[in-house]
Formats: C-alpha cells, structure tokens, sequence
C-alpha cells in the first residue's frame, strides 16, 4: 500500500509537470470545452418566454456548472491507448509491475490540476460580464458536489477505457467511442438540463451511466432538486459494472496483444 | 538452473489478406481472409546465467516474436518457456522484477520532460528506496557517461545520449535477466562502442544474463560468445560464434572507389561482386584470399579508396542459409 502510495504520488508529480509543458495547449483544451458556454445562450433566450422549468438565471448556472464539470471529467484515454496498442508502445507499460491503468489515469488526474487555473479564470470572467448569475454553494453542497465530480470524473474514464480495449482486436477503437459519444451528448445533460426531456424519457435516462456525468454534479452544484440516493447508487453501480468488464476484456484483450511494431 | 529455457516454443498469427486494387478492397472488406503466419516454429534452447547470447536472424525471421514470447509481451501458441523460474506470460511482479528489454527502435522516456522523471517514476514502480536508487543512477550515468544528461528534456539530446539514457532507465531495477532487440540501432561507431562496453561491463558486475539481436557483426563479436540463427521461425544454428563464422562466412567485405568504371566482368576476376555503383564496388572475398586480392586490386586497377570490414551480418546469415544448413 506505502509502495502504490508512492508510484501514485510520482506518477501525480511527473506527469503534472508533463502537462505543465503544454501550457499553451491548455488554454486551447479548455476553451475547446465551452459548449455549454454556447448552449447557454441559446437556452437562456429560449427560456425568456417562461416556457421550461428553470428561469434564465437558473439556465446560465446550469450551464456554467456544466462547463467546469465537463473540465474536471474530460477524457481522452482511448486515443492515448489506441495508439499504445497499434505502435507497440504498451509493451513498455506491461514490462513493469504496474497495472497500465494507473499511467492513463493518473495522466488524467494531474492534467486536472494543470488546467484548473486557466477554467476558473474563464469562470471569472463570465462572471464579470454577467454578475446574475453569481452564485455561492453553502459549504456541504461544494463538499458533495466535489466528491460526486470526483466520482463522476472515474466513472467517465472506466467508460472510455472499458471501450478502449477492443483496440485489442479492431485497432480503431476511438470508432466506438465517437458513437457513444452521441449518447452523451445527448443524455449527460451538456446540451439541455435534462429538466426540460419529457418526464418518461427523464426517469429512463437516469437508469443510464450518462447523467450522472454532467447533468447530476452540475445540478448538486448549482442546488437543482436532485435523487441523491438513487444517484449515488447508480454511479457506484454502473462503475462496478464497467470496472468488471474493462478487467475481464483486459485479461482477454492480452491473449490477443501482438506488441504490433514492438 | 538455467536463466532462459525454450522448449518446443511456437507463435503462430492470423494475418488478414488482401488483394490489390478495387476488387481486393471491395472483397476484403465484406469477406476477410487470414492467413496463419507461422512466426515461430518449435524452436527449443537454453541460457545459462551469465551468459551473452547473440540471436541472429534475417528481418522476420521470428527473432522479436521470440523476445516478445520470452518477456511475457506475448502468448506462445505452443511450447513450454521459463525464464529465471517463471513463466513470463504470467507476468508476475516477480517475473517483471527480474527482466528487462530494450527495443533500440522504441523509447519509454517520456519525450519532453528530463530522463530522470522517467526514472523516478520506474524507482517509485520497482519498489526501489531513494538512497538505492540515487546509488544505482551514480554509478550506470557514470558507465555510460551521462552525468549531467539525466536534467535536460529527452527531446533535447543526442540520439546516443537517448538510447545510453533509454539504457539506464530499462536497468535501475537491477534486473538479471536482459533482452536486448537491436540496442545499437542508428547509433555512430562511438557509441555503438561505448554502448557495448557498458553491456559488457553490466554483465561482468551483475552476472547477468543477455539475450542479444542485432544486426552489426560488431556488436555480436564484441559481446557474445554464442549464437542463436532462427531462419523463417526456425533455430537452424546454435552454437559459437567461431564456429558460425568459419564455417559459413569466412569472408571479409572489400570496398574501394575506383577512378573510372569498369566492366562486370574484368571486376569478377578479383571476387564475388556484391554490388557496384558506377566507380565504387564491393567484393566479397574469402579471408585466406584477402591479402592476394587486395594486392591484385591496388596493382591492376586505379584505386582511390579502398577499404576492409566484416561482411553484413544479413550476408553471414546469408551465406549460413546458402550453405544448406536449412535443407
């Protein structure tokens, strides 16, 4: 355990630094995330005409949630593990006693830490512009909010990674990821607050994985009623149900590894 | 016990085919063929520890699939492996301890940060304590005359600063057991020197036991005593390098720029022609005719440059496969 403690913090420290070199990108990355910034105006005219459920203040905070939830939960792990399969380069990571898995992720994780800086000042500066919609979370509602981002953050990457392992047999893995992609666009709540889907559809939908990617930490952030019981069990639920299958496609993805160009 | 064993070792792949042009495609994408390529066929050897051996082959001769099966990378379809006690597809922390490769085409080093991040992350991976590992860092920068390289971005230096780099990294576990698949690949002489002279060194230090392909005779002769030759996936040669040499390529490479072309056949009188490019020519010419020969040239024709060097090690194992030691 001290010794996974200490490949953790490493991993943490390099690959912070790794990120830190590409400073410039980062600013790109993150404003490469502001869609909802764009879907926020749109609904925020929309919603002048008093039709929906949430007012235009409301639909601005919505948004805005979204933005810095997107930011804390992106992924891109299957480009990154494609790539590994078909240049051969996992070989290097399968060389040493450390389950691959902890590299991506903990990428991921210090690359969160590399662009948060650059998130909140663009968060700063929608404020300025638009002071409405400030808004001041009372202090357990940040707490739970934080972990269920957290949470949010593991289950998106155990999604993706899940999926990257058929680049063990189809090699274009990210194929299939650009067509899950869809369905979070759709269902995460990144596009519409899924406060305005017809009320069936709503309590479908949060049977799947996908609102609990956006629209469930963005609504616990901004205090939009929420489930949290059935929440929290859904996420663990679909977490453990991608965990054990990215395990058993792991094992079985291995047998098939040909160390292509390696 | 043995460090490496290999018995009845095979790997076959499905490789999808396709014919050329519109049809090929158009086929190939409703109806996809594979072929089983047999990349390795039944081969069966074994390492002591210690030992330095050289496994020579043709490109796709099968000697990568071979590391790839020895290092766990990948499942033998067939055979029996154990390397250092353990069978390497398991891939035990213990197993992975105990190993290394280093692939001369492939780097771990992560590209834009200094090599000792890399490092500390492998230090933090292999479980190995800061004091040893400031030690183990020391002493192999100072074998390969790193010191003060391990600090600048990786992208930054030399490509025989790279690999010597890429070296250090693959060894800071200590590992007994090293796989080396072409370590001297695109290096200058002096590094491909100093690269050897490292291995050599570790060897002598630790009582490791190496496993080596490439494809300089230099590096071969310099290091190994003993040579594995996998032809078309199968070991067709296992035995001294001495023995592989006298046996099947007792030849030495002669290269010279003449001051003007000459006909095909006046050269062949001098040996066989290995290739000619308007004035500059190679022979290929048996050792014991090496001094006549070289006399012969200097004094028939107008030389401006001549030069003596080990024949290709793709010419010995030609001649090795030439000779019928397939058939």
């Amino acid at each position: 355990m001290k010794r996974l403690w200490r490949v953790l913090k490493t991993l943490t420290s390099v690959y912070y630094a790794y990120m830190v070199e590409y400073r410039a990108e980062l600013l790109l990355w993150v404003l490469s995330g502001s869609l909802p910034i764009i879907f926020m105006g749109i609904w925020m005219q929309a919603a002048q005409s008093g039709q929906f459920s949430l007012t235009p203040v409301e639909f601005a905070r919505y948004f805005l949630a979204t933005f810095l939830v997107r930011q804390f939960t992106v992924v891109w792990v299957i480009w990154e593990f494609e790539r590994e399969i078909v240049e051969g380069k996992l070989s290097f990571r399968l060389l040493q006693p450390l389950d691959p898995i902890w590299h991506h992720f903990m990428s991921h994780f210090a690359e969160r830490f590399a662009r948060l800086p650059f998130a909140f000042v663009l968060l700063g500066l929608f404020f300025l512009l638009y002071p409405q919609a400030i808004w001041v979370p009372n202090i357990g509602q940040l707490l739970l909010a934080i972990a269920v981002i957290g949470l949010a953050f593991i289950l998106r990457f155990l999604m993706q990674y899940t999926i990257s392992m058929a680049a063990f047999w189809i090699e274009r893995a990210s194929a299939i990821e650009q067509f899950w992609f869809l369905f979070y666009l759709f269902l995460s709540g990144l596009i519409a607050p899924l406060e305005v889907f017809p009320p069936v559809l709503q309590r479908i939908v949060m049977w799947t994985p996908f609102p609990y990617l956006i629209h469930f930490p963005a609504s616990l952030l901004v205090g939009l009623p929420v489930d949290l019981g059935q929440g929290l069990v859904v996420m663990l639920g679909w977490t453990g149900i991608f965990w054990v299958a990215y395990r058993w496609l792991w094992r079985w993805g291995l047998r098939q590894y040909s160390g292509m160009g390696a | 016990m043995a460090a490496i064993v290999a018995e009845n070792l095979s790997k076959i792949y499905p490789v999808a085919v396709k014919e050329p042009g519109l049809q090929g495609t158009i086929n190939h994408f409703f109806r996809r063929t594979y072929r089983q390529i047999k990349a390795v066929q039944s081969i069966s050897f074994s390492i002591e520890p210690g030992e330095i051996v050289g496994f020579l082959g043709a490109n796709g001769a099968g000697k990568t699939t071979t590391l790839k099966m020895l290092t766990g990378l990948i499942h033998p379809s067939a055979g029996q492996v154990r390397v250092a006690g353990y069978v390497p597809f398991q891939r035990k922390p213990a197993f992975l301890q105990t190993i290394t490769l280093i692939m001369g085409q492939k780097q771990q080093l992560i590209w834009d940060l200094p090599a000792m991040d890399s490092l500390r992350i492998n230090a933090a991976v292999y479980g190995i304590s800061d004091r040893a590992f400031q030690r183990q860092v020391d002493e192999l920068s100072e074998m390969l005359g790193l010191q003060g390289k391990l600090v600048q971005p990786v992208r930054k230096l030399s490509l025989g600063e790279r690999m010597k780099a890429e070296l250090l990294a693959a060894l800071v576990h200590q590992p007994q057991v090293l796989f080396l698949d072409e370590p001297t690949l695109g290096l200058d002489v002096n590094a491909q020197v100093s690269v050897r002279e490292f291995l050599r060194e570790y060897n002598q230090r630790h009582g490791a036991t190496v496993l080596l392909t490439s494809h300089y005779m230099a590096d071969i002769t310099a290091l190994c005593q003993r040579v594995l030759v996998i032809h078309q996936g199968e070991l067709i040669y296992d035995g001294s390098l001495d023995g592989l040499v006298d046996r099947f390529a007792p030849c030495r490479q002669i290269t010279v720029e003449l001051s003007r072309a000459y006909a095909p056949d006046t050269l062949r009188t001098y040996g066989d022609v290995e290739t000619v490019d308007d004035r500059f020519v190679k022979f290929l010419v048996p050792q014991e005719k090496l001094t006549q020969v070289v006399a012969r040239l200097l004094a028939d024709l107008d030389v401006q440059d001549l030069s003596v060097t080990d024949p290709p090690i793709e010419e010995v194992i030609g001649r090795v496969l030439q000779a019928g030691v397939v058939a």
